[in-house]
C-alpha cells in the first residue's frame, strides 16, 4: 500500500480507494481496449484466412515470394524490444529512473529499427512490382487479380501493424518525457505498465503476421 | 502496493525462448510437413502469445476480472473464427436447390 501522504495526493485519483484499485482500473480499462484491438485485427486475420483458403494456390505462390529471413529478423527486433520494455516497466517498480530511462529509449530504438526494415521490405516490393496496381505482376502464375489481394492484405496488415508501431514509439517518447521529469514513483507507475501493455499487444500481433504471412506455405516451395 | 517484480532471470529466459521459438517456426517452415504446416505455425505462435501476456504483460498476476476479460475477449474472437469457416467450409456440401 501506498502510505506515503504526499505521494497519495500526487497519484490517487478521488474516486479510489487505494492506489492498487485505481491501478487495477486502469490495467482492466487497457485490456478492455486491447480486446477491441484484438477483433479488429481479428477480422483481417480472418479475412486473409477465408481468402487463402479460396484462393489457395496463388496465395501460396505469393506468400512465398516474401522475404522470410528478413521477416524472422524483424520478429526478433520486436521480441527484443518487448525484452527491453518489460525491463523499462521492471524499473519504473524498483524507482530506477536511470535505468527506467535507458530502457525506454532501448525500446524506442528496436521500435524505429523494426520500422526501418519494413520500409526496406515494401520499398522492395515496390522495386519487385509487387504492389497492387496498374504494373502488377508476380511471376509464376496467370491469376494477377488474385495475386493482388494477396499484397493487397498483405499491406493492409503489415501497413496497420507498422501505424500501431509509429503510435507505440510516440507513447515512448512521451513515457521518456515523463520519466526525464521524475513524474514516476513506485506508487504511481501507470503510465509506464499501461504503455508496456499496448508495446507487447502489438509485438503479440507480429507474432502471428510473420508466420500466417511469410511462412505457412514456404514448404511448398516456389 | 501488492506489486510482483519478477526477477530479470525470468524474463531474460521467457526472452530466449521467444527468440528460439522464433528460429524454429522459421526453420520448420521449409519442411515439408504437408497440412500440419500450418498447425505447427500457429502452435508455436500460439505459445509465444501466451508467454508475452502472462510473463511480459503480467497477466499471470492481473486481478480476476482483468483475466475474465481476457479470455472472454478471446472467446470472441474464437467465435467470429470459428462461425464464419463453419460457413465458408461447409458451402457446397450439400446440395442447395436453385442453384
Amino acid at each position: 500500500m501506498a502510505n506515503h501522504a504526499h505521494a497519495e495526493t500526487l497519484a490517487l485519483r478521488e474516486q479510489f480507494d487505494t492506489a492498487e484499485q485505481q491501478k487495477d482500473a486502469s490495467t482492466l480499462g487497457m485490456w478492455v481496449f486491447l480486446i477491441t484491438e484484438i477483433m479488429f485485427f481479428g477480422g483481417m486475420f480472418l479475412l486473409y484466412t477465408v481468402y487463402r483458403d479460396i484462393y489457395f494456390p496463388v496465395f501460396a505462390l505469393a506468400s512465398s515470394s516474401l522475404n522470410a529471413v528478413i521477416g524472422a529478423i524483424n520478429t526478433a527486433v520486436l521480441l527484443c524490444s518487448s525484452f527491453t520494455m518489460v525491463l523499462a516497466v521492471r524499473a519504473s517498480q524498483l524507482g530506477q529512473r536511470n535505468a527506467l530511462i535507458i530502457f525506454l529509449i532501448l525500446t524506442l530504438i528496436l521500435g524505429f529499427v523494426f520500422l526501418g526494415v519494413k520500409a526496406y521490405e515494401w520499398n522492395e516490393k515496390f522495386q519487385e512490382h509487387h504492389v497492387p496496381g496498374p504494373t502488377f505482376h508476380l511471376e509464376g502464375t496467370g491469376e494477377q487479380g488474385e495475386a493482388q489481394l494477396f499484397f493487397s492484405l498483405y499491406f493492409a496488415m503489415t501497413g496497420l501493424h507498422a501505424l500501431h508501431m509509429v503510435i507505440g514509439c510516440g507513447i515512448m517518447t512521451w513515457l521518456l518525457v515523463q520519466a526525464w521529469k521524475r513524474k514516476f514513483t513506485p506508487e504511481y507507475m501507470t503510465p509506464v505498465d499501461v504503455g508496456g501493455l499496448y508495446w507487447h499487444f502489438v509485438d503479440i500481433i507480429w507474432i502471428f503476421l510473420f508466420p500466417l504471412l511469410y511462412l505457412i506455405d514456404r514448404h511448398l516451395g516456389r | 502496493m501488492s506489486e510482483h517484480v519478477d526477477s530479470v532471470r525470468t524474463y531474460t529466459a521467457v526472452w530466449l525462448v521467444l527468440l528460439l521459438a522464433t528460429g524454429l517456426t522459421t526453420a520448420v517452415a521449409y519442411v515439408d510437413l504437408g497440412a500440419f504446416s500450418v498447425v505447427v505455425a500457429l502452435l508455436i505462435a500460439v505459445i509465444k502469445m501466451l508467454l508475452v501476456a502472462l510473463f511480459f504483460m503480467h497477466v499471470r498476476h492481473s486481478t480476476k476480472l482483468t483475466k475474465l476479460v481476457v479470455v472472454g475477449g478471446l472467446l470472441w474472437l474464437g467465435i467470429l473464427i470459428t462461425f464464419t469457416l463453419a460457413d465458408i467450409w461447409t458451402r457446397g456440401l450439400i446440395g442447395t436447390p436453385g442453384r
